[in-house]
């Protein structure tokens, strides 16, 4: 048994799948057959999967093994819940405790791992939180079945995913009117605007003075209360969630960059003083250049404030299509599958919308201390 | 007050003048009371000679360059640079300046860092292609034309930004104490390859320091200043040949001229503080 170091993770996993079994006659008269069946398979396999990892036969190996195990595990559980929801004994939990320690136990020996070569590098960069983001729904759809907990507090992810699979010409009409339509145009007016105004600003002294007290204290404000006025000026259609989603850009958008502008350093300045250099030229080859790490984070922040804006917009009156009304509607009919369903869909493509600017953040700043790297 | 057009009259003695000073002031109104960093400056600056300031700091070497530059405005005085005001020098970039740090652009490779100057001056192309790469040879930078300045060492950044200045070939160099970040060994190396660069194109050079050996290596002229006001103390002319290897420094002539320069700091130098 010397040979034997578990980490302590893998103990504690051991230790719960005994105690599970322990548990699990007291369990059987409520449980059905087909779960025991399973949580008794579940435990050995959880045993299995703890004991090559405590012989440390290698990283790969170890990893290989906690997945199985840890991942096998909760397959068990959640399909041996099927039908018995909200029936779920010490058992089903203990075991369930134990899966997630072991692919706690998988997630840090996979961050040790140091490959070479770069794909399996950034493939073990990419696995990493995809197995964390995949343990909160493994979690979420256990803890919700498992305690029977009701559908219209939380339903399981599962139910979430069938409906999303079975919306999907709900949600692409709602996407195409929320964001194609309201978030991007109002995005693309505010943004434009707050640079334009922006480099005015900095040109003329009496708007620096004057505008940017009040942009600052703007964007400190939740103009998202004007959204109602905003309907009553621009109409029903994304024309008026795009009013918002301009009035909430602008700010952000103008306060950084007349930071930017001020942001690159005398000398430079000076530099281009001794050539002679006019007003447009030291702007655009000194002043925007030393501007675009503020620029890209409000372009940065202004994505996600976009989209807020423009779903929120919607709760106050809209025609019967777009991301804001479905979940304002489908909530009122308890249908909270489909408000989640629009909730993940909102989560993507904020992700992407953020992920492309990101991406395009990269490829123009690259110089960046905090891109380049120190 | 000739304008460099008399070059093409060699068989004139007299050097003609690029820098012409006279009770020259410059006054800084700070929140502290007036600050007197220039008092009645006078100095002149023939075509051809190599400069240097030295002085403690706050003894308005660096403002003296600023005003030749146009980056500062003197408040009593006259200066005149290549006969003109230092406006007109300016706006005709008669000089090119190079700063205590590289200030180099880090979005921009080492070719369109050198090249930048010649952008804002409208020049072809082709023109530009030809300048830059023959002021990357001249500061021994070819090879790192595809280089970003951060890739670079601290020396090679301010090579390039000496190639910066030369690239759009102004007859005027102002350095202020360009190598003063640097360590001992580069800073000796630069200096070699600056002398080197001087004695191949012929610049009239302007140089900030408050180094007394470096002040004496490199320069035919060297004006010592003293602070709280800043004035002149002693224009010393150097006696050294043209051609000086690192080793002159330890030459009884060199240190004679390093004495000199030494006793005109401290008589200038108040020690009331």
């Amino acid at each position: 048994m010397t040979r034997l170091r578990p980490s302590w993770q893998v103990m504690l996993a051991s230790l719960a799948a005994l105690a599970a079994l322990i548990a699990l006659p007291a369990a059987g008269g409520t449980a059905s057959m087909a779960g025991s069946g399973f949580a008794l398979s579940a435990v050995i396999l959880l045993l299995a999967g703890a004991l090559v990892a405590s012989l440390r036969p290698g990283p790969l190996v170890s990893a290989i093994a906690l997945f199985v195990a840890a991942h096998g595990t909760a397959w068990m559980l959640i399909n041996g819940i099927a039908g018995g929801e909200g029936t779920a004994g010490t058992a089903y939990f203990l075991l369930l405790i134990a899966a997630w320690l072991l692919a706690w136990q998988l997630v840090t020996v996979l961050s040790a791992m140091r490959p070479a070569g770069k794909l399996p590098d950034y493939a073990i960069r990419l696995i990493v939180p995809a197995l964390f983001g995949i343990w909160i729904l493994i979690m979420w759809e256990a803890i919700v079945r498992g305690a029977g907990v009701p559908f219209v507090l939380l339903p399981p992810p599962s139910a979430i995913g069938a409906r999303l699979a079975n919306s999907i010409p709900i949600l692409a009409a709602d996407v195409n009117q929320t964001i194609f339509k309201a978030v991007l145009s109002g995005y693309i007016m505010g943004c434009g605007a707050g640079f334009v105004v922006a480099v005015l600003a900095d040109r003329f002294l009496f708007l620096r003075r004057g505008l940017l007290p009040i942009g600052n204290m703007v964007s400190a404000l939740p103009i998202i209360g004007i959204a109602p006025i905003m309907v009553m000026w621009f109409g029903f259609d994304w024309q008026s969630k795009a009013a918002v989603v301009v009035v909430m850009t602008f700010f952000p958008m103008l306060v950084n960059t007349v930071a930017g502008l001020a942001a690159s350093g005398s000398m430079e300045r000076d530099l281009m003083r001794t050539y002679a250099s006019s007003y447009w030229q030291t702007l655009l080859k000194l002043r925007l250049p030393a501007a675009a790490p503020f620029i890209f984070n409000a372009l940065k922040i202004n994505s996600t404030l976009a989209l807020i804006g423009a779903i929120v917009a919607e709760f106050f009156g809209t025609p019967v299509v777009g991301m804001g009304f479905r979940i304002s509607t489908e909530v009122g009919r308890m249908n909270v599958d489909m408000v989640w369903a629009e909730i993940a869909v909102a989560a993507l493509a904020g992700s992407v919308f953020y992920g492309v600017i990101a991406l395009a953040e990269r490829a123009v700043t690259f110089w960046h201390p905090s891109i380049r790297g120190g | 007050m000739n304008a460099p057009a008399s070059t093409v009259m060699p068989a004139s003695k007299e050097t003609p003048t690029v820098v012409e000073a006279a009770d020259l002031s410059l006054t800084f109104q700070t929140n502290d009371g007036p600050v007197h960093a220039l008092s009645d400056v006078g100095l002149t600056i023939g075509k051809g000679e190599f400069v240097s300031f030295i002085g403690p700091s706050g003894c308005g070497k660096t403002t003296f360059l600023r005003v030749i530059a146009d980056l500062e405005q003197p408040t009593a005085g006259r200066i005149s640079v290549n006969g003109m005001t230092p406006s007109q020098a300016r706006e005709n970039r008669a000089y090119g300046y190079v700063f205590q740090a590289a200030a180099l652009y880090p979005w921009r490779t080492i070719e369109r860092n050198v090249a930048l100057p010649l952008e804002i001056m409208g020049l072809s192309k082709t023109e530009q292609r030809s300048r830059v790469a023959a002021t990357l040879e001249l500061v021994n930078l070819t090879g790192f034309e595809k280089k970003f300045p951060w890739q670079l060492s601290g020396g090679m950044q301010q090579r390039a930004s000496i190639a910066r200045a030369l690239a759009f070939d102004a007859d005027l160099l102002l350095m202020d104490e360009p190598f003063g970040a640097l360590d001992e060994i580069v800073r000796d190396h630069l200096n070699e390859q600056l002398l080197e660069l001087w004695a191949r194109t012929q610049k009239t050079i302007c140089f900030v320091t408050h180094s007394i050996p470096e002040a004496v290596y490199l320069s035919t002229k060297i004006v010592v200043m003293s602070p709280r006001p800043g004035r002149v103390t002693d224009v010393i002319e150097s006696t050294l040949p043209a051609e000086r290897p690192l080793d002159i420094r330890e030459t009884p002539e060199f240190l004679t001229i390093a004495a000199r320069v030494r006793d005109g700091l401290r008589a200038g130098h108040s020690y009331d503080d």
